[in-house]
């Protein structure tokens, strides 16, 4: 469905120093900066597929995903998407894709969200029928019954977000691209949002590419996901697989009574509280039930809980390892 | 069409739902341009006719250029929104629906408040006309029609081409409106006075004599050639470079980032 094939872009940015002097010499000669924002970047996202792409702030995160849309054109190699070259064939290749750019609304501020949807029927030429049976169905799953007479500078930021995400569904596209799409909301809106792009994808089977911080967003929509870091990929595979690679390492919390218990070699105290401690240690070096057989008999043990590293800690790990 | 239609309508009724202001804009644009109409009065109460044009002559000139300018920044004015629409990135989000750019930009952002500017060029118009001494036929309104019909176009494109430029700079550059504002303040006199240099840059560079200069000649009477008669209709070549340069801005335009 996507196919990124050694696709570089690099953004010539104006040095400028402050002050006055500077400002003056910097008119008759500029001294430029070369950002690399991609280098060589390639992947493939299949039909259907759910991918969630992540990676600090001036990763190229956005520079991809607007090559993805048409909005720019990479300096060289090759992104197909659906068949099509986004950045030739804009008018074409748009009408095929939903994008939600999180922090940019794409509804009319002034007038009901109703009339932005009917102005978007009429940009996309949705044929009647379809558009009102697609209005009705997300109406319904994302609740907007009420909301969609009002202006939408009166929305909350969940409610914003729903009108959003359904704005970009009304045509129909094959290939959905959300940047960011749960920033500033709370809990139950996330919650909300969640359950509808998961629905959305096994119900359509539209292909979804997500970008995010918020790491919530990725362990409950994704499978796969791709790190990017300095213009390239770093790691591509199963969120899974990826988190082993990057530590086996176990996570123990353990509730006990009278004396702390006194650690064993290989374990990394990470908290310790009242009557309550925090270790992590390597399986292969201590495993696990030889931890807790260890604990029960030196310790008034309690209660014993063991975790995998969670996605938080293993993408700090990762940009740590990677430098970014 | 009929979303440019809705777009429009959408745009008119946010204007009208500020009434007063929609109001008072357009009254202030009627009074402003009305100076330049008195600046014109009182040199010509003064002196009797500037490089052989006469008062009449050269307030015909004056509402040439001013009904063109009114309708060229009607549809073009909104342009100038292109550097603060990539600055804040909304220009990805036009960028990523299956239209027309320009047209996207230019039908959210009408300003109708610049008719003001059109009833007061026709005024001119009708005080112009009986002392223009121009002998009317039916060719010579065809021609008149063209002047400003070409002019407005002209108009458009310069307001293209400015905008085009924040592309490269994703800044707006104050002093290039002097190739809008102040093409239409030079207009307000046959080009012909500023000499002959200026006059051949107004033909071959940005042709705006074409559609003023030459064509007012043919309405005077003073020269009869084919040439001084369509050329309004050869002014329209400079569409291309306008638009050639604007669709290479494009291509090269360096989204902000975010």
């Amino acid at each position: 469905m996507i196919e990124f094939k050694e696709v570089s872009k690099t953004y010539r940015v104006a040095k400028r120093q402050s002050g006055m002097g500077n400002a003056v010499k910097s008119f008759f000669s500029r001294e430029y900066k070369i950002i690399r924002a991609l280098q060589e970047v390639s992947f493939t996202v299949r039909d259907g597929e759910m991918i969630g792409y992540i990676g600090p702030n001036g990763a190229g995160k956005s520079t991809t995903i607007k090559i993805m849309c048409g909005v720019l054109t990479p300096e060289s190699g090759e992104c197909v998407v659906d068949g099509r070259v986004p950045y030739r064939e804009r008018v074409a290749h748009v009408r095929n894709i939903g994008v939600v750019f999180g922090q940019r609304s794409q509804l009319w501020w002034d007038v009901p969200v109703m009339d932005s949807f009917d102005l978007i029927r009429d940009i996309y030429r949705v044929d009647g029928n379809t558009y009102r049976r697609n209005v009705k169905e997300l109406t319904e799953l994302l609740d907007l019954g009420e909301i969609l007479q009002t202006p939408v500078r009166t929305l909350s930021l969940g409610q914003r977000m729903r009108c959003e995400i359904a704005a970009s569904l009304l045509h129909d596209p094959r290939v959905l691209f959300l940047d960011e799409p749960t920033i500033g909301l709370d809990a139950v809106s996330k919650l909300a949002v969640r359950k509808f792009i998961r629905e959305l994808n096994a119900r359509k089977g539209t292909t979804i590419v997500l970008t995010t911080h918020d790491m919530q967003d990725i362990e409950a929509l994704t499978e796969r996901i791709l790190l990017i870091g300095r213009g390239r990929i770093l790691l591509d595979g199963k969120l899974s697989d990826v988190k082993k690679q990057i530590s086996e390492r176990k996570t123990m919390v353990i509730t006990y009574q009278g004396e702390a218990p006194a650690l064993r070699e290989g374990m990394k105290l990470v908290e310790a509280g009242k009557g309550r401690i925090t270790v992590s240690f390597e399986p292969s070096e201590n495993p696990v039930p030889g931890v807790i057989a260890y604990f029960a008999a030196n310790t008034g043990l309690l209660d014993v809980s063991v975790s995998d590293i969670t996605t938080e800690e293993m993408v700090a790990q990762m940009y740590k390892e990677y430098n970014l | 069409m009929r979303l440019y239609w809705n777009y429009f309508l959408m745009e008119l009724k946010s204007q009208m739902q500020y009434k007063a202001s929609f109001l008072l804009t357009m009254a202030g644009q009627f009074v402003t341009a009305f100076t330049t109409f008195f600046g014109i009065q009182f040199i010509f109460q003064r002196v009797s006719g500037v490089d052989d044009f006469t008062y009449g002559q050269v307030l015909l000139c004056f509402s040439v250029i001013m009904m063109s300018f009114a309708i060229g920044e009607m549809f073009g004015g909104g342009l100038a929104v292109f550097p603060e629409l990539m600055r804040e990135g909304s220009l990805d989000r036009i960028l990523v629906r299956p239209r027309s750019v320009i047209l996207q930009i230019i039908m959210p952002n009408m300003d109708f408040s610049r008719l003001g500017l059109l009833v007061q060029a026709v005024i001119v118009l009708c005080i112009a006309v009986p002392v223009s001494g121009v002998v009317w036929t039916g060719k010579k309104v065809f021609v008149f029609a063209m002047m400003v019909a070409c002019g407005s176009v002209l108009f458009f494109c310069l307001f293209l081409l400015v905008a085009a430029v924040s592309f490269f700079t994703i800044q707006n550059l104050n002093f290039l409106d002097i190739f809008t504002y102040g093409m239409r303040d030079f207009g307000k006199y046959p080009f012909s006075v500023y000499g002959d240099a200026a006059l051949k840059v107004l033909t071959f560079g940005i042709p705006l004599a074409l559609v003023q200069y030459y064509p007012l000649l043919y309405l005077l009477d003073r020269e009869s050639g084919i040439w001084y008669m369509i050329s309004p209709l050869v002014s329209l070549l400079f569409v291309a470079p306008s638009y050639w340069f604007y669709r290479f801005g494009l291509k090269n335009y360096k989204s902000c980032g975010s």
